[in-house]
C-alpha cells in the first residue's frame, strides 16, 4: 500500500507527476470535481493545525468526496488511551485514505504499517512534513518554472524547521543550486542535514546570520517561524523569536522577481507590509498547497485501486 | 592469566579494546548460567590491543547484534575442543528491539508495543537511525 510518510517516498519522476497532475487541476477544475465522488478521507489530527487540516479537507471536497476526523487529541479516543496503531486499523473500516499530524515523530509511519488504506503524513512533531515540501515544490515549479540553478535562502528556525529540512532535501536532487543558510549560530541547520544531504550531493552552500548580506543573491527567500512548541525551554525562544523580521527596505536590494515563500502561520517574521510586494508569494503558495494535497489524493487513491 | 580452553562454546575475539561489555550486555550473557569470561586489552599483533569473550557452553546467541556493535570481530565455534568454524558477522539491515530509541520527541517514547526498529542508513560510518525519527543510534 502506498503512502507518503516522507518525501524520498517519492521518486523525481513521481513528483513530476504530481506537479503536472496539479498544474492540470488549476487548468481544469471541472474535469476533477467528481473523481473521488462517494469516497471518504479521515483527518486524524491529534495537534491543532488549521491550514493543513483546511486544506485537505477542500482538497478532498473540490474532487468530490467527504471528510471526517477529529482536529485535536481531546476529541479522539488517543484521549483514552487508544494507540496510534490501533486507531488506524479502526479508521481503515470507515474512510478510503488518513491524512494524520501527530505531536510524536514517526506516528504516521507507525499508522501506515498498520493500516489498510493510504496513509499520508501531515505532519509528525518536528520531524516530517512531506505535503508541505509538495506544496514548497508547486510554488516554485510555477512562480519560477524550474527547479535548477536556483539560490535558495532559508532564514530562521533552520534547526527545528522540518519544512526547511525537507525542501533542502528535496532540492538536492536538482543540478547547480546554492543554499544560503540564514540562521542565529543556536538555530543552526543540524550537522546530519549538511553532512548526510549538502555534503553528500554535493551541494553548494553558504551559512551566514546575515539576511542582509546574502539578499541580493536570492531567487527564492524561504522565511520561517520561530516554534515556540519546539523549545523545552521558554527563555530561549522568547530571545531567538524577532531575530528576523523581514520589513519592505530589507527587500531594496533583492531581485525583482525574486520570490518570498512562508509555509504559514506566520507570527511576526514578515511585516503585514510585506504583503503589498508582488514578490511575495505566501499566499499563493497555501492556495497551490489544496491543489498539490489534490493530486497526492489522487494517486494514492488511484494505486490503491479505489477510482 | 589462565582460562580454560573450551569444550562446546564460542570464542568471541578481535573485539575493538574497550567493546567487550557492550557485546556482553548486548548478547545478554548475564542471563546465562555458563561460563564467561571477558578478556580486556588483550595483545594483538594486528590490532595491538583488543577484547575476547569466552562462553564456555553451547547456548543459542543472537550472534547478529555483534555485527552491530563492532563488523570486525571473529566468532569461533568450538565442539568438542576443536574450531569447527570461524564467522564474521555482516551488519544487519535491520536491527529490532536491539536497541531502543531516545528521542523523547518519538512516537517509542509513549506508546510501548511498538517494535524498537532501526535501520542501517551508512555502511561506512556503521550509522544505525530509528525508522520513526531517524535519530541516530548511540554505540
Amino acid at each position: 500500500m502506498k503512502s507518503l510518510i516522507d518525501i524520498l517516498d517519492f521518486t523525481v519522476e513521481e513528483i513530476d507527476e504530481l506537479l503536472s497532475v496539479a498544474n492540470d487541476i488549476i487548468a481544469n477544475p471541472v474535469k476533477y470535481s467528481e473523481i473521488c465522488h462517494g469516497k471518504k478521507l479521515a483527518t486524524l489530527f491529534f495537534e491543532p493545525s488549521t491550514r493543513t487540516r483546511l486544506s485537505f479537507e477542500a482538497a478532498m471536497y473540490e474532487l468530490g468526496g467527504n471528510v471526517l476526523g477529529f482536529s485535536s487529541a481531546n476529541s479522539s479516543s488517543s484521549s483514552k488511551g487508544e494507540s496510534v496503531a490501533d486507531t488506524a486499523k479502526m479508521v481503515s473500516c470507515y474512510a478510503d485514505i488518513i491524512a494524520m499530524r501527530h505531536p510524536k515523530e514517526g506516528a504516521p509511519l507507525v499508522a501506515a504499517m498498520n493500516a489498510s488504506i493510504p496513509v499520508i503524513n501531515a505532519g509528525d512533531g518536528g520531524h516530517n512534513h512531506p505535503t508541505q515540501t509538495l506544496t514548497d515544490l508547486l510554488t516554485i515549479n510555477r512562480e519560477k518554472g524550474r527547479f535548477e540553478n536556483l539560490n535558495i535562502g532559508f532564514c530562521g528556525d533552520l534547526k527545528f524547521g522540518r519544512t526547511v529540512h525537507s525542501l533542502i532535501n528535496a532540492m538536492s536532487r536538482y543540478k547547480g543550486n546554492t543554499i544560503y543558510l540564514v540562521s542565529p549560530t543556536e538555530l543552526k541547520l543540524p550537522d546530519y542535514v549538511k553532512k548526510d544531504v549538502l555534503d553528500k550531493k554535493n551541494i553548494k552552500y553558504v551559512e551566514t546570520q546575515s539576511l542582509d548580506e546574502v539578499m541580493p543573491e536570492l531567487d527564492i527567500l524561504y522565511m520561517t517561524r520561530v516554534q515556540r512548541e519546539r523549545f523545552f525551554n521558554e527563555e530561549e525562544y522568547l530571545r531567538l523569536k524577532d531575530r528576523y523580521i523581514l520589513v519592505p527596505e530589507k527587500l531594496d536590494s533583492a531581485k525583482e522577481d525574486l520570490i518570498i515563500m512562508h509555509p504559514l502561520p506566520r507570527v511576526n517574521e514578515i511585516s503585514v507590509a510585506v504583503d503589498e510586494d508582488s514578490r511575495a508569494c505566501y499566499f499563493r503558495q497555501a492556495l497551490y498547497g489544496k491543489y498539490i494535497r489534490m493530486a497526492l489524493i489522487l494517486k494514492l487513491l488511484k494505486e490503491a485501486g479505489t477510482i | 592469566m589462565n582460562i580454560d580452553s573450551i569444550k562446546d562454546g564460542f570464542v568471541i575475539d578481535h573485539i575493538t579494546a574497550g567493546r567487550a561489555m557492550r557485546i556482553y550486555e548486548l548478547l545478554e550473557l548475564s542471563k546465562l548460567d555458563v561460563p564467561v569470561a571477558i578478556i580486556t586489552n588483550a595483545g594483538s599483533k594486528k590490532m595491538g590491543k583488543k577484547d575476547i569473550i569466552k562462553i564456555d557452553g553451547d547456548v543459542p546467541l543472537n550472534l547478529e547484534v555483534i555485527g552491530y556493535a563492532d563488523p570486525k570481530v571473529t566468532v569461533n565455534i568450538i565442539k568438542d575442543g576443536k574450531l569447527t568454524e570461524k564467522l564474521t558477522i555482516p551488519m544487519p539491515e535491520i536491527l529490532t528491539n536491539v536497541i531502543f530509541c531516545k528521542n523523547p520527541r518519538c512516537i517509542t517514547s509513549v506508546e510501548q508495543e511498538i517494535n524498537h526498529i532501526f535501520k542501517l542508513t551508512d555502511k561506512e560510518e556503521n550509522v544505525y537511525r530509528c525508522i520513526y525519527c531517524e535519530s541516530k543510534a548511540d554505540l
